[in-house]
């Protein structure tokens, strides 16, 4: 015997707590992250869900603090994302599909690959200088809901291709073959087997990006969004509020009310939040195909 | 005939008026290999292939592992390109045209030869959206003419009675053998000329396999085949004529019959036998 009984006695109870102790250690950790998470979201609920009231939606940004309310904000960031989402999408799963699906396997390839990826590591401020001196200066847009799209589109384009990449890449080597091997061009292959099967993947990435994008304050303070506007745009070259620089600026008002709005304010973002993200679930749901 | 066939038969009469000169073997030969080299980058995968392939018949393509089966099937579709670095020289001729010409469509030549993998790899769709694949980028999109394809095809797989009731179930829930035939009737429906089979068995259990075989002998009839295999009782089973690929060459092909009962080649006779090594 090879294999001493004694030796493996003796040490299997030294192995079975040192398992027992990693187990407790992780749980430790997510166990803060979750106290804190629910410390925060409940301070920010009772704080803010009684000023949640029809006025609150109704009211434009005001100096007095019952006054002031967050519809120019909503609509604004409904404007916002409304540009920004498709932008973004066209842009970065265009990318994704010309450098998975057609681009030579190359070194320039892989080095423009690699500096998207580094792309995503930018502070969101440098996106904003960006778009500051090409969109809103150079091509004249000013601080329109237009500027701050493709600024935003920019900012979560490295983002939204390294997770399609990604889940593209999922797809199995033997389906694409199957269909090049019926005699299905490139793009019908791409359409109809590759991109229904990436979708889930794709979308989720989407989401993502969009989601850090909707709470994205830096950048548009460097843009110049106003803080205070009594109009909602009525077209994309309309200036405009955004939800994060309204609580941004409530949060930095004396007055104690005005905290309260700041909560307020933030629940509205998270439910905003949550709504994409449960569409995200859904369209995820209604794609997922298995291999 | 669904879809038009008559077009390349046309082609090919044109082309046999040409043939002046007195062929050597039948007139029928759908592919013929030319002192065909391929090289993966430095690794010379193919040296100097001389093989013509007849219609309605099977010919199968033995040989020990690595030694180039499927890099040969896979030039006759050119899906051998998909690897890169790939470099060929000499002719690999489909109905008396090169296929290795600049001028040659893919696609065409893809829905011409159709191919049939070792691993069942159905698309993650349903089974009618399977096999109305095909035709379907082809730009066929009559419901009716679909429908007529998907079961004209499902049957010549020998697969209709397994799943008429259930074509819209997807096509992952089937077992392996199944979803082999469904590859197969997917093959099958764009009316391909000729189809390659890359060991289309070894995934499968005695009795798929054993239904797959006879599937075979029944398409004969109608299409050419060409299949990979590694069970030598398999090929000596279903095929017509038979080519030992050894280390990249060609070292027999005969009659299959020749093959595994009189090899001319001791290497041959070492492998038929199994005392390879
Ligand atoms: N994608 C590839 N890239 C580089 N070399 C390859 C590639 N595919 C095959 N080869 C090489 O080409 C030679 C022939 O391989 P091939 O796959 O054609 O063999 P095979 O006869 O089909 O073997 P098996 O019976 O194991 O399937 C081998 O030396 C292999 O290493
Ligand atoms: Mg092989």
């Amino acid at each position: 015997m090879l294999m001493d009984a004694e030796v493996i006695d003796k040490k299997r109870n030294p192995r079975i707590m040192k398992n027992n102790l990693m187990k407790m250690l992780f749980l430790f950790s997510t166990l803060i992250g979750l106290v804190i998470l629910i410390v925060l979201l409940s301070t920010t609920l009772l704080d803010g869900w009684r000023y949640l009231t029809l006025d609150f939606f109704t009211n434009f940004s005001s100096s007095r603090p019952s006054r002031a309310g967050v519809k120019g904000a909503i609509i604004g960031t409904l404007w916002l994302m409304a540009f920004t989402t498709p932008i973004a999408i066209f842009l970065s799963v265009g990318t994704a599909l010309y450098l998975e699906e057609y681009a030579p396997k190359n070194k320039f390839t892989k080095f423009v690959e690699t500096n998207i990826a580094n792309l995503a590591g930018v502070p969101s401020v440098v996106f904003g200088l960006l778009g500051l001196t090409i969109f809103v200066r150079q091509f004249g847009l000013g601080n329109s809901v237009l500027a701050a799209s493709l600024t935003l589109a920019l900012m979560i384009m490295p983002v939204i291709v390294v997770a399609s990449q990604e889940a593209l890449r999922t797809v199995p080597v033997a389906v694409r073959e199957a269909s090049i091997g019926m005699g299905a061009s490139k793009w019908q292959t791409v359409y109809r087997i590759i991109l229904p099967a990436a979708i889930p993947g794709i979308i989720t990435g989407i989401i993502l990006a969009i989601s850090r994008a909707i709470g994205e304050t830096a950048p548009l303070v460097v843009i110049g969004i106003p803080v205070a506007l009594l109009a909602t745009p009525s077209s994309p070259l309309d200036s405009f509020q955004a939800l994060p620089m309204q609580i941004y600026n409530w949060v930095k008002m004396p007055q104690a009310e005005f905290q309260n709005l700041t909560a307020a304010g933030i629940i509205v973002l998270l439910a905003l939040l949550m709504m994409m993200n449960l569409v995200a679930i859904v369209i995820r749901n209604k794609y997922s195909k298995r291999y | 005939m669904i879809m038009t066939k008559e077009k390349t038969s046309a082609i090919h009469l044109a082309n046999k008026d040409l043939e002046s000169s007195p062929t050597v073997t039948q007139n029928n030969e759908i592919f013929i290999a030319k002192n065909f080299n391929l090289w993966y980058g430095e690794n010379h995968a193919l040296k100097d292939i001389n093989l013509s392939f007849h219609e309605n018949e099977i010919s199968a393509i033995i040989g020990p592992s690595g030694c180039g089966k499927s890099t040969f099937i896979k030039s006759l579709n050119r899906m051998v390109e998909m690897v890169p670095g790939v470099l060929t020289e000499g002719e690999i001729l489909y109905r008396d045209k090169n296929i290795l010409d600049k001028d040659m469509s893919v696609e065409e030549l893809r829905t011409k030869v159709g191919m049939v993998f070792q691993k069942p790899n159905p698309f993650p769709k349903s089974i009618y959206d399977n096999v109305s694949y095909g035709p379907r980028i082809h730009g066929i999109k009559d419901k009716k003419t679909l429908d007529l394809i998907v079961e004209k095809s499902l049957r010549q797989a020998a697969i209709w009675d397994e799943v008429k009731d259930r074509l819209n179930d997807n096509a992952y829930g089937l077992s392996g053998g199944q979803q082999q035939r469904i590859c197969i009737a997917r093959t099958l429906a764009v009316e391909p000329d000729i189809v390659l089979m890359d060991e289309p068995t070894s995934a499968l259990d005695p009795i798929s396999t054993i239904k797959i075989e006879d599937l075979m002998q029944e398409l004969k009839k109608e299409y050419s085949i060409i299949i990979v295999t590694h069970n030598m009782q398999q090929a000596a089973r279903v095929s017509d004529k038979t080519a030992f690929f050894y280390q990249g060459n060609v070292i027999e092909f005969n009659d299959t019959n020749i093959i595994f009962e009189n090899p001319h080649d001791k290497r041959t006779e070492d492998y038929v036998t199994g005392r390879f090594g």
